[in-house]
């Protein structure tokens, strides 16, 4: 591999310079090569028996979310911990943010509390964006509605980068609900970005309109999509939008688009699985590749708490003075 | 009252009714076009000015009553003005509804004295619900000149047929916000390519152009003189193409917006440019420009839609729909008319001449004993809007910022001069 070769020539004139973090869409592949670089070297601290360096002491993370989720707020938080900073959680419900006044007073009021980094999710895209137009601190998309999830796509390449050494010339697939998947989007420019080539299956309705426009290959069957593929992922099936017409029931799409070992005997004998989570085991994706030697699925969790520390810490460290709205010169 | 006679003298007068476009005197005498001079009259020299029958915006929203914080019929008149206006005619969606005789009577006595007129449109059901028929007779009789559920479509195609039948018998014309709720449901953007990359829902094309067929079907059916605003489509554009080629009773409007800007303009979640129906892609504005040359589109009408801040500062999928428009639609259009897209004469029959003749309002015309509505136009003047600077109370405008060519410069309504706009 003269990847790495490359890495360290690079890395001269080299410099993170995002304050904030709104998607995978602004960051350029050698900004991901960095991140995962990092995010590498950040891996081992989980082996440590003192989980803890000192690299972000003394500064406030808040963890915003305005959607429920436990697994990307425990996992940035930790993230934050393991860095030494201090975090809070802030569990605000979107009714009662109805009005973007009181949206928009709610992160004023925070950034007046002077936290250094807002890791938010919301359901609405562009929230993100939104924030950072009225505050200070640096801004991670922790996922704004169907938009980006970028952590979690960083969190994809640095699974593959590490089963694979590398990213360049694989084959991706991609299963699903793509188009209320902020998680797709995330990795359809990511992983393209970095020289993958990704196939998708899908029933149209799971399809959002111009998916071409990412340069990916939408196949008709999830046979076509896993052939030859390296790498397969999952994704997860909204079960609260069952009444939206989009299949006919869970059933007729596991039978068509549910993963097992069956359908990947055509993929790469090496394949790995992978799924954002969490699982509805038995729809997309069958408990005997769930559990099974491919699947990375955990690895993805471990590997989601090295990116957020990555992240944390480049945006940080790549802070500069930044206007704010509003703001006096 | 005696009134101040005047003459105009030297502005290039374009008439497109009585087929006049020269530079000429027009005689202004108590209130109305005159055949030659008066007494006592004031002289004013319009040289290099262009002199046009006053402008009418046929579809406004001025929130009075009820959301009195985001514009007034007072300075919704002033905009109006300012931008050229001598008419507007309001939608009935303001709290309470515009859906009887009292509330008709009402906006009509708050526009008395104001720097335009004001003609109401009546709704087609009661509260818009969708439900059943708003007294359209009596609101006819204190002044509406049409009726519309604005803002939402009439889902029940049989009440539709019946509010064209029903105001067909009192000569009313039926103005359709053309949506097919199930297909726009939750989309907050034009859908397509930008909006999977954005992340925000769709509205597709097809949702307006089911509506616009159905209301051309209905148009058909019942005979009624049918109006369908806000046009954004291509589709929509060829189906009302082929209605007039029937000879169907129906006209459209769009939306300077539509023929200026498209999708993009949403980028960075722009809620200045969030509006329904939602902006499009190029081809359908290029389809718009081609439709109000060649006359399947009848009308330039604004929707101009005062919001504050409380609705626009927002989350992109939640922030309210729609845009200013009064004081930078004359502008817009201009910018057609120095392409060589629109022809001057075009531009008055669009935004004068149509408007008056669908609703059956005076003005359009500058013939000897027409009311004295005019708008003075300096095609040359280059100036910048300031969305902070509008006499709207809405500043939710996302030409904020934007340098013009030409301008409105005075109105006269019934001779009276009311705006010198603001740039003296």
């Amino acid at each position: 591999m003269n990847a790495g070769k490359e890495e360290t020539l690079k890395q001269k004139s080299y410099s993170f310079s995002h304050h904030s973090i709104f998607g995978i869409e602004q960051l350029s592949a050698e900004d991901i090569r960095h991140i995962l670089a990092t995010a590498a070297s950040f891996r081992e601290i989980a082996a440590r028996p003192v989980k803890k360096v000192p690299t972000l002491r003394g500064k406030t993370v808040i963890n915003l979310f305005f959607e429920p989720s436990t697994r990307t707020r425990t996992s940035f938080e930790i993230a934050a911990k393991r860095m030494s900073a201090d975090t809070f959680n802030i569990n605000a419900s979107t009714s009662s943010t109805s009005k973007g006044e009181t949206l928009i007073d709610t992160t004023r009021n925070l950034q007046a509390m002077a936290p250094d980094i807002i890791i938010v999710r919301h359901s609405a895209a562009g929230v993100p964006e939104l924030l950072g137009r009225h505050v200070r601190a640096s801004i991670i998309n922790a996922g704004d509605g169907a938009h980006e999830h970028p952590s979690q796509a960083l969190l994809d390449m640095m699974t593959v980068m590490e089963n694979k050494g590398h990213i360049d010339g694989l084959k991706i697939a991609i299963i699903g609900d793509i188009s209320h998947s902020r998680v797709a989007i995330s990795d359809f420019i990511g992983f393209t970005r970095m020289g993958a080539k990704i196939s998708v299956a899908a029933p149209q309705t799971y399809l959002p309109t111009g998916v071409e426009q990412f340069g990916v290959d939408v196949c008709s069957s999830v046979a076509d999509a896993v052939k030859d593929a390296d790498v397969v992922i999952t994704l997860r099936i909204q079960l609260e939008r069952q009444n939206d017409s989009l299949i006919p029931s869970l059933r007729e799409y596991s039978r068509f688009y549910g993963i097992n070992s069956e359908i990947l005997k055509g993929a790469k004998d090496d394949v790995i699985v992978m799924h954002p989570g969490p699982v509805n085991r038995g729809v997309e994706l069958n408990p005997d590749v769930a559990d099974g030697r491919r699947s990375v699925i955990l690895d993805q969790v471990a590997n989601g708490v090295a990116v957020r520390m990555a992240l944390l810490y480049l945006v940080h460290g790549g802070k500069r003075k930044k206007k704010v709205q509003g703001e006096q010169p | 009252m005696k009134r101040q006679n005047r003459v105009l003298i030297n502005g290039r007068v374009i008439d497109p009714l009585s087929g006049v476009d020269e530079i000429r005197e027009i005689y202004i005498r108590d209130g109305r076009i005159a055949a030659g001079h008066s007494s006592g009259e004031e002289i004013i020299d319009l040289a290099g000015k262009w002199v046009v029958p006053g402008l009418i915006d046929m579809h406004v929203h001025l929130r009075e009553p009820g959301e009195e914080y985001k514009e007034t019929i007072a300075s919704g008149c002033r905009a109006a003005a300012a931008g050229g206006f001598t008419a507007v005619a309001c939608m009935p969606n303001t709290h309470p509804v515009n859906d009887n005789a009292i509330t008709t009577r009402f906006i009509v006595s708050r526009a008395a004295g104001c720097a335009a007129r004001v003609w109401p449109i009546g709704a087609i059901s009661t509260g818009l619900a969708g439900e059943k028929l708003a007294e359209m007779g009596e609101m006819k009789r204190e002044g509406a000149v049409a009726v519309s559920d604005d803002g939402r479509p009439v889902v029940n195609s049989q009440l539709m047929r019946r509010a064209m039948e029903y105001a067909a018998s009192h000569t009313l014309p039926v103005i359709s916000h053309s949506e097919d709720l199930a297909l726009s449901r939750g989309g907050c953007m034009n859908e397509g390519a930008l909006s999977t990359r954005m992340g925000l829902q769709g509205i597709p094309a097809a949702a307006e152009a089911v509506m616009v067929e159905r209301e051309i079907l209905l148009a058909e059916l019942t005979g009624a003189r049918v109006h369908i605003a806000h046009v954004s489509t291509c589709q929509s554009v060829a189906l009302l193409r082929l209605a007039k080629e029937q000879g169907l009773a129906v006209t459209g409007e769009s939306a300077p917006h539509y023929f200026t800007l498209t999708e993009d303009a949403v980028r960075g979640y722009n809620t200045n440019a969030k509006m329904s129906p939602p902006l499009r892609s190029e081809a359908d504005r290029e389809a718009i420009i081609a439709a109000l040359a060649d006359g399947v589109l009848d009308v330039i009408a604004t929707d101009h839609a005062p919001h504050s801040i409380l609705e626009k500062e927002n989350e992109f999928a939640s922030a309210a729909n729609g845009i200013t428009g009064l004081e930078t639609s004359l502008p817009l259009t201009l910018r057609l008319v120095r392409s060589g897209a629109l022809s001057v004469k075009r531009m008055v029959e669009l935004m004068s001449c149509n408007p008056a003749q669908i609703l059956g309002v005076p003005g359009g015309s500058l013939a000897v004993g027409e009311v004295a509505d005019i708008t003075v136009i300096d095609p040359d003047v280059r100036w910048t809007f300031r969305a902070a600077e509008s006499f709207s109370k809405g500043k939710n405008s996302p030409f904020d910022g934007v340098e013009m060519e030409g301008r409105a410069v005075m109105t006269f309504l019934e001779g009276e001069r009311v705006s010198s706009g603001d740039i003296e």
